[in-house]
């Protein structure tokens, strides 16, 4: 799986994609995968103030819940209402239309702690043995 | 893959909501190798079930099966079962894969009966076809008439080139037999299906789906619905406990229980807000836990978010309405009735 280069990842397989002042985060190719078919996201507020690594909301497939954690801190100022209606764009297109919300970005230097496409793919092939 | 009762076994092949559909409206194919196998051997096999088994072994014919409850000495269960007469002093039981230790021994502990119990597991691999187009798919893979076989009887027989027990059971609410096979005959055969039934796309299912399908048809499964502390009463199979038998472990218990009735017992719900329940989640009314989440999941084929819980009796009643308390915040249910899904009977 191709990891976009220009994205940020978690170790708890969120990515994050910077354009300006306005990030969009969302779960990895990885994650869906791991999930299954997806039914369900819950969404935080518009408005929340999110800390980096503070849980935000969960993705749920018919089998799991996975919670869902900030990779920065921010104010959540959009959220992907498609998913309400069509929770299958998160396994469709993880890394695209299958996005979770919209934050500011308080401090981009959080961004620095986070992992490349390099260093992710090098994670999940580590953590699932190949 | 997951840890299951000491097997490595898949969640799901293609995935869960893809599987489930399958069996609703086609055919899938489980390995349900896990499953235990008792055999009990000698002219009073039959004393020993009913001394220890909630429904009547002795009503059964050769070649028919039955489902029952191992009871412990409080009508809990220590395991639910299927009873399969071979001969008047031959039976075959399928145990669930975590409790077979158990079982076995609870069948030895209480061999007052000069019975011959043999703890079988390792001689027998078992898969499973269910779904509607299971009787056209297993049709092509054996010389015996499935077609004439009842709901829970069985036959052997050689199948998809095994020499194979067969039953019309199963644990997905769809018709569909259960196939007991030596091991070592089992990859093949399992191959010889998923061939067989190319034609009506069948789908290998696991874990995940078979899980589904068994919470919409309301079946219940040990460790969530029934357990040493549940009775039949209490879980709803009422009709697997034969007091008018001869005495048997658990009896006093569930007498006193059927006269005075139960005090709480399982219950269907439906989320009626936007929400998963799942097991474990507290059910509450009135700003207070009343009991907990079972089993729950979304439906796949019934479109719905479902579940069953255990509930004071006086929540029980149909359109009751109830609150799931989901990741803290509570949302809205109602109870409904089960099963969720019930199949159409030709």
């Amino acid at each position: 799986m191709e990891y976009p280069p220009e994205y940020r990842y978690t170790r708890e397989h969120e990515w994050i994609r910077i354009d300006g002042d306005v990030a969009t985060v969302g779960i990895t190719h990885h994650a869906q995968d791991q999930l299954g078919d997806v039914v369900f996201v819950e969404f935080p507020e518009v408005g929340t103030k999110l800390q980096a690594e503070g849980a935000f909301g969960a993705v749920e497939s018919v089998k799991a819940v996975s919670d869902i954690y900030s990779p920065i801190s921010g104010d959540v100022t959009q959220v992907n209402a498609e998913l309400e209606d069509a929770p299958e764009r998160v396994n469709e297109d993880p890394h695209g239309a299958g996005w979770l919300i919209r934050m500011t970005v308080y401090d981009t230097g959080e961004l620095d702690g986070l992992l490349t496409a390099q260093q992710y793919a090098e994670y999940v092939a580590a953590e699932t043995g190949g | 893959m997951v840890a299951f009762g000491g097997w490595d076994m898949p969640v799901q092949y293609s995935g869960i909501v893809r599987e489930h559909k399958a069996v609703r409206t086609g055919v899938g194919l489980f390995d349900i190798s896990h499953m235990g196998e008792i055999e009990v051997r000698g002219p009073q096999s039959v004393d020993l079930i009913d001394s220890i088994c909630s429904n009547r072994a002795a009503s059964l014919r050769d070649g028919q099966a039955q489902y029952s409850g191992l009871l412990n000495p409080g009508g809990g269960f220590v395991d639910d079962l299927l009873v399969h007469r071979l001969a008047a002093d031959r039976y075959f039981l399928c145990v669930n894969a975590a409790n077979q230790e158990a079982d076995f021994r609870w069948f030895c502990a209480n061999n007052r009966f000069e019975a011959e119990v043999e703890f079988a597991s390792d001689r027998y691999a078992q898969l499973a076809i269910q779904g509607p187009m299971a009787l056209t798919v297993a049709s092509r893979l054996t010389d015996l008439d499935l077609a004439a076989m009842r709901y829970y009887w069985f036959a052997h027989g050689d199948f998809a080139g095994a020499p194979s027990m067969v039953a019309r059971t199963g644990y997905t609410g769809e018709d569909g037999f259960e196939v007991y096979l030596p091991p070592s005959s089992a990859e093949r055969a399992w191959h010889a299906i998923l061939d067989a039934g190319a034609p009506e796309s069948i789908l290998p299912c696991g874990l995940g789906a078979r899980n589904t399908l068994r919470l919409e048809a309301a079946m219940s499964l040990y460790g969530h619905e029934i357990d040493a502390q549940t009775t039949p009463y209490e879980a709803g199979l009422g009709w697997i406990v034969k007091l008018a038998k001869a005495r048997f472990c658990g009896r006093d218990a569930l007498a006193r229980q059927k006269a005075e009735g139960v005090a709480r017992k399982i219950a269907g719900f439906q989320m009626t807000a936007r929400g998963i329940a799942r097991d474990g989640y507290r059910v509450m009314a009135g700003g207070e836990a009343i009991g907990h989440v079972t089993s729950a999941s979304p439906a796949p084929h019934l479109g719905k978010n479902i579940g069953l819980c255990m509930l004071p009796v006086g929540y029980c009643g149909i359109g009751q309405p109830i609150a799931i308390e989901i990741r803290g915040r509570n949302v809205a249910a109602k109870i409904v009735p089960t099963p969720f899904y019930r199949r159409k009977r030709h």
